[in-house]
């Protein structure tokens, strides 16, 4: 399947608007079809409207300075993002203040 | 036993004196001195080193082991692929002939011939890739789309440089920015350029964060490289589970001959994501990815054989290589700055760039740079989008390439 023969210029270019017309067409289509599956999907199962969360829920993060809330977050969980943010923003993470963190769900 | 006659023809018969007997034999001199400098980059600067090794290490064996007319040792052998490929020889598509006369390398390089890494390549890639970005976002797989603007563009370069038809097709992927898919295009279409062509494609690769930043400079505004973007919804597992089913049967009943890569990453996710297959996911993520990589590696490394190796079209397809990234850079930031417009100013431009494949390194380019003109700005998961619509991009056009030319 080797392919060795000259292309005329024209013809070239001809080729190469039809393939990027292609890749456009293809992805464009699949685009179609992701988002009305998204659609689909959503219509399904309507997100619930947030609910005020139960005083009993709200744990403090144990180690921290007492003012953490979590919210369906495990306190190991909450130790790693406090680290990531604190990493991100290049500031040691005895210098930021963390209010509450809350595990965001759409079902 | 004549000892001095042994020791003379030992002499005559090492790869010392073929440098200097043989035809061209100085040629693998240099190809070994490549082989050194591609080692140190691998090495040293860590330019794709899970690559750049084994393929150095492949064109140190291939070219250390193979000279001209004295083939008996040799770990690979070009003139069995010559024939393979000839249409007028009796061996053609003979693999027969090369597992009875091959090296230990051509062994390895039929994986290559018959699109057998790259595609499980494609498996592993699938495997590790999370397309929840995609999903959350679906236009970005229009940026996906105008960032393969330097396959065609580096095609018709090629063509106006004088390349056959396949041998442009091939050269214009290394803009796919996607190792596995110019290889195995390569391999079907122009494979005597398979050498030069995965070299340009996994350097430039690696030189993704000195190659994109500028263009993103030079095509956008500050305003628009300070645009913080909104958080992209959650998608849900279904949906997750959903996508590779999806995908595979949109994009195969479109282009059949996208069904390898596309077949393979979308299996690959599958694994992923369904949630009864982990081992299977963990295996091609970690296990069949590194055995692919050596095979693959190696056996390209091989064909970069001295007398196919160092001439005036290695140096063209560096070139062409270049520009094609170059170009699909700009075309996915064109991209991007059409959708920042029509979005009314919400959607940051340089997520486009990373439209060129090379996962996760051009989205990570695009959340650096985002980064220096916001602080606050975090761009890599809507880059992500792009990123891996790239993926299907470029496989999707080198399954244009593959019908027109195959």
């Amino acid at each position: 399947m080797v392919s060795l023969f000259k292309m005329p210029l024209g013809d070239a270019v001809l080729t190469a608007v039809l393939g990027y017309a292609v890749v456009f067409l293809g992805l464009l289509f699949l685009m179609l079809v992701i988002s009305a599956m998204g659609k689909l999907m959503s219509k399904k199962k309507p997100v619930p409207a947030a609910q005020p969360l139960p005083e009993e829920r709200q744990a403090t993060a144990p180690g921290s300075a007492g003012e953490l809330k979590l919210y369906d977050t495990d306190p190991k969980d909450a130790a790693m993002i406090m680290a990531i943010v604190a990493d991100s923003l290049g500031k040691p993470l005895n210098e930021l203040r963390f209010i509450s963190i809350k595990e965001v769900r759409d079902e | 036993m004549d000892i001095l006659e042994t020791l003379r023809k030992l002499a005559l018969e090492s790869g010392l004196a073929a440098f200097f007997t043989t035809d061209g034999g100085w040629k693998n001199l240099v190809m070994i001195l490549i082989a050194f400098v591609l080692l140190y980059l691998g090495i040293a600067k860590k330019f794709e080193p899970l690559l750049l090794c084994g393929i150095a290490f492949g064109c140190l064996l291939t070219n250390l082991s193979y000279f001209v007319g004295q083939g008996d040792n040799a770990m690979y052998h070009p003139e069995l692929w010559t024939a393979f490929i000839d249409e007028a020889s009796p061996y053609y598509h003979s693999y027969g002939h090369i597992l009875a006369n091959g090296g230990l390398l051509d062994f390895f390089y039929i994986g290559v011939k018959a699109g057998i890494y790259p595609s499980l390549i494609f498996l592993g890639i699938g495997a590790m890739t999370d397309f929840g970005p995609l999903l959350a976002n679906p236009k970005s797989l229009l940026l996906g789309a105008s960032a393969q603007l330097g396959v065609f563009v580096a095609f018709l370069g090629a063509i106006l440089l004088n390349f056959y038809g396949g041998e442009a097709a091939s050269i214009g992927i290394i803009g796919g920015a996607d190792g596995p898919t110019a290889i195995f295009i390569a391999s079907k279409l122009a494979p005597q350029l398979l050498g030069p062509i995965a070299i340009a494609a996994y350097s430039y690769m690696a030189l993704i964060p000195f190659i994109q930043p500028p263009l993103m400079k030079l095509m956008t505004t500050e305003k628009m490289r300070s645009v913080k973007m909104e958080q992209t919804r959650e998608v849900s597992k279904k949906e997750k589970i959903l996508f590779p089913i999806l995908v595979a049967t949109v994009v195969i009943l479109l282009l059949p001959s996208t069904a390898p890569l596309i077949g393979c990453l979308m299996l690959g996710n599958l694994f992923r994501e369904c949630g009864v297959t982990d081992r299977l996911s963990d295996t091609a993520q970690n296990a069949l990815m590194n055995i692919v990589t050596i095979f693959l590696a190696t056996s390209v490394g091989a064909t970069m054989v001295a007398q196919s190796f160092l001439n005036w079209e290695t140096l063209k397809i560096i070139a062409l290589g270049l520009a094609a990234f170059a170009v699909s850079t700009v075309g996915g930031l064109l991209g991007g700055r059409v959708m920042y417009r029509l979005s009314g100013g919400k959607i940051n431009p340089l997520i486009g760039s990373a439209g060129v494949s090379a996962v996760p390194m051009a989205a990570r380019v695009a959340q650096d740079v985002g980064k220096k003109y916001n602080k606050s700005n975090y761009l890599l998961m809507h880059a992500m989008g792009p990123n891996v619509a790239g993926v299907i991009g470029s496989a999707i056009a080198a399954g244009f390439l593959l019908s027109v030319f195959g």
